[in-house]
């Protein structure tokens, strides 16, 4: 039986289902062809207002986001505050039911504190597609990774993956790591010991804090940006440390499988956290990531759309 | 004026009575109890069916008065608790300004004398401000008659000036209360430390930020011979270390809350900020490793910590949402329908750890039915249902962690030093 979208939130990947998931993913592939047409454009959201509420600073998910809603025909409006609403003195609900009060039918909230869109979604009859909260989810990103894994292997199911890097700061590895266990992926999560959040095994993984171990078997590789620039000029001699320990290069991709697909989230930073012949190279999929957001976050605002439109007939009725 | 309670299940763990007794109050006093009580009173309750208990002595609750009444005042705070069948309550020092010298003490007794609508004892702070920083005047906080000391919200992390505090709480007779939360473990924690903690991505509170501090002020009492009492204990090793205490003659009394007694972090999936609270929600097996301890008599008290806040304090990000839990009128309940129909523990031993052994702790004589004692005494219908909503609270907060649950067990009556203070409005 075919499953059916019914939520009218995405708010992360934790709360899907594998069919729910699968979903999505076979909706982009659906979408991705509409990038390459001459005119890139369908009517589906032809009417609708897209918002995105950007409270961190961003520029390819929300470039992302608005290249997938304007390809849907929505109108799009962004908001971006480099201050987060704390400081603006206004609630984040506040906020939200303002542009709901504007008749907005999709918001888009990147927010740095967790459970942000969850909150917003709750009080909102606007959809909320959560586009990263604070260390918890970003369920487009790794929707677009597991869209490119699938294009590019053919299947999630028994492949093993390994994701390296700050793992405790990163929404990208948690979203990652519900979705690829859901659709029966091995998952390994490498990184220094400090970085490796408590009991995250009981999510279904294994960590190691071996860049070796973490590559020797892996089918794919999801390097995470390493977020040193807080620390400033201090931030070197580790940056050096962490290539060093945990780098992906050349040496270390010779012991790993020869067809190992090499992923990142981006933005880069090379010679830290990858080597840039790696980054450049045959096995890395970082350009075919950014093409695929695309269509995966058509899929997302599409459905959504769907959802929320047949929960108010619903109400009508 | 006279009280008659006919026909009720009496139930009095402090003289081993369990059965249908009529009881007689007359002044501020019970004057009988006995099988069949006839004649007539200025007041006439008909019981039958219903459960008659000492009424709650809550040793845990923040009423917010002075300093913060938009969260609580003594007037809705004390009438809050008569809904919920609390009598007795011990009121916390971190008010604004904290309760720590006589003068704020003489200032918070003008406001209960005027407005409290059940007995409210007062407890005081350790050191000035609460800041960990300087001892309080202890032996003239005795002599304004508080019941006993705390900095709670904080911790003393001073050790040599908690050791102090203890010395002259033993020397005094005073009960030391102690918050144990040593805050560097707890590194800015909002959760419990653990998986939920990892799949939310909030930061985590450890147990042993906790149980270390436990550890620490089990260690003082037992030099200082003070007589300890630990708040809300939320984790398995606390209760195993006060275990060990009390076996080795520590004067060591404890606490835990119905929220750590019956709700686990797995609730917190959907960040609801009324599940937010300090020590928070831990797992099922802490959980578990409580209502043991409760059951084997390792801790003594259910205490609500009523901790109000406004909406706005909690209609905000998780890790910006104050931390905290309003219970004066949902501890009954949540203890009827978690401990009792469950099948964890007979109303005798449910009373005893709502009521006596409180009363027992703050030497009040309360908690009790026998003749002579204040009247202090509810009836209840233990199995009427209702659902905890926002718009049922007599409370001027409304942060619940029952919010949406079904509980069972009403407030019928609630009688305070011989007033019938409380009648439940929606009793035909």
């Amino acid at each position: 039986m075919p499953v059916a979208w019914t939520r009218k939130d995405l708010l992360g990947l934790r709360e899907l289902s594998r069919e729910e998931i699968g979903l999505i993913l076979s909706t982009a592939e659906s979408f991705k062809e509409v990038s390459t047409r001459e005119i890139k454009k369908v009517p589906a959201l032809r009417g609708r207002t897209v918002v995105n509420m950007f409270y961190e600073p961003s520029t390819r998910t929300r470039v992302s986001f608005e290249i997938a809603a304007k390809r849907l025909s929505a109108d799009v409006i962004n908001i971006a505050s480099e201050t987060s609403s704390v400081r603006k003195g206004e609630t984040l609900i506040d906020t939200g039911k303002n542009i709901e009060a504007l008749k907005v039918d999709i918001i888009v909230v990147r927010h740095n504190y967790s459970g942000a869109a969850a909150m917003l979604a709750r009080n909102l009859r606007a959809s909320v597609i959560n586009a990263g909260d604070g260390w918890h989810e970003h369920p487009t990103q790794a929707l677009l990774d597991m869209f490119t894994l699938k294009e590019k292997l053919g299947r999630i199911e028994g492949l093993n993956v390994s994701i390296v890097g700050d793992i405790a700061h990163s929404r990208v590895a948690r979203s990652n790591i519900w979705g690829l266990t859901k659709l029966g992926a091995r998952v390994m999560v490498c990184a220094p010991k400090m970085l490796i959040p408590a009991a995250i095994e009981e999510m279904g993984v294994k960590a190691t804090d071996d860049i070796d171990e973490a590559l020797s078997n892996a089918d794919a590789v999801n390097v995470l940006r390493m977020q040193f620039e807080r620390d400033g000029e201090s931030a070197f001699p580790r940056q050096l440390e962490y290539f060093k320990k945990f780098g992906i290069t050349r040496e270390r991709l010779e012991k790993a499988k020869k067809d190992i697909i090499v992923m990142h989230p981006g933005p880069l930073n090379r010679g830290i956290e990858i080597a840039s012949d790696i980054a450049d190279g045959g096995n890395s999929v970082i350009l075919e990531q950014v093409t695929n957001g695309i269509a995966v976050r058509m899929a997302a605002l599409f459905l959504v759309a769907q959802a929320n439109e047949n929960i108010t007939h619903d109400n009508i009725d | 004026m006279t009280i008659l309670i006919k026909n009720g299940r009496l139930i009095d763990p402090g003289n081993n009575i369990d059965g249908v007794y009529d009881i007689l109050t007359e002044g501020a006093k019970i004057s009988r109890v006995a099988k069949k009580i006839s004649g007539s009173a200025d007041n006439m309750i008909d019981a039958s069916g219903k459960i008659v208990m000492p009424g709650i002595v809550d040793m845990h609750v923040h009423l917010r008065e002075p300093g913060r009444e938009d969260k609580e005042t003594i007037v809705t705070g004390t009438r809050a608790a008569l809904k919920g069948g609390v009598t007795s309550l011990l009121a916390m020092p971190n008010t604004q300004p904290a309760i720590d010298c006589a003068e704020n003490i003489k200032g918070l007794k003008r406001i209960i004398d005027k407005s409290a609508a059940v007995n409210v004892l007062i407890c005081a702070a350790i050191t000035i401000g609460r800041n960990g920083k300087e001892l309080s005047g202890i032996a003239r906080l005795k002599k304004e008659g508080v019941s006993a000391i705390s900095d709670d919200g904080a911790s003393v992390d001073d050790e040599q000036l908690m050791s102090e505090a203890m010395k002259i709480a033993a020397r005094e007779g005073l009960l030391v209360i102690s918050h144990c939360e040593d805050k560097a473990l707890a590194s800015g924690g909002v959760v419990n430390l653990g998986a939920i903690s990892t799949m939310l991505g909030l930061r985590g509170i450890s147990r042993e930020s906790e149980y270390r501090r436990v550890e620490r002020d089990l260690r003082l009492a037992k030099k200082s011979r003070a007589r300890l009492h630990i708040a809300h204990v939320s984790c398995k090793q606390s209760v195993e270390l006060i275990a060990r205490a009390k076996a080795e003659g520590v004067k060591v009394t404890a606490e835990a809350a119905p929220h750590h007694l019956l709700l686990t972090e797995d609730e917190l999936l959907g960040f609801d900020t009324n599940l937010k609270m300090n020590p928070p929600l831990r797992s099922r097996e802490d959980r578990d490793a409580l209502k043991e301890g409760l059951i084997n008599g390792v801790i003594d008290v259910i205490a609500s910590d009523h901790a109000p806040h406004t909406e706005n304090e909690k209609a905000i990000e998780f890790e910006r949402a104050e931390f905290g839990v309003i219970g004066l009128e949902t501890e009954l309940a949540a203890t009827i329908t978690g401990l009792l129909k469950s099948g964890s523990m007979d109303w005798p031993l449910l009373a005893a750890k709502l009521s006596l052994n409180p009363s027992k702790i703050l030497g009040i004589d309360k908690g009790a039915l026998g003749v002579g004692m204040d009247a202090d005494i509810i009836v209840i219908s233990a199995d009427t249902e209702w659902a905890v909503e926002k718009d049922g609270f007599v409370s001027k907060s409304k942060n619940s962690a029952f919010l949406g649950k079904r509980l069972s067990g009403v407030v019928e009556y609630t009688i305070v030093n011989g007033n019938l203070a409380y009648r439940n409005p929606g009793h035909a």
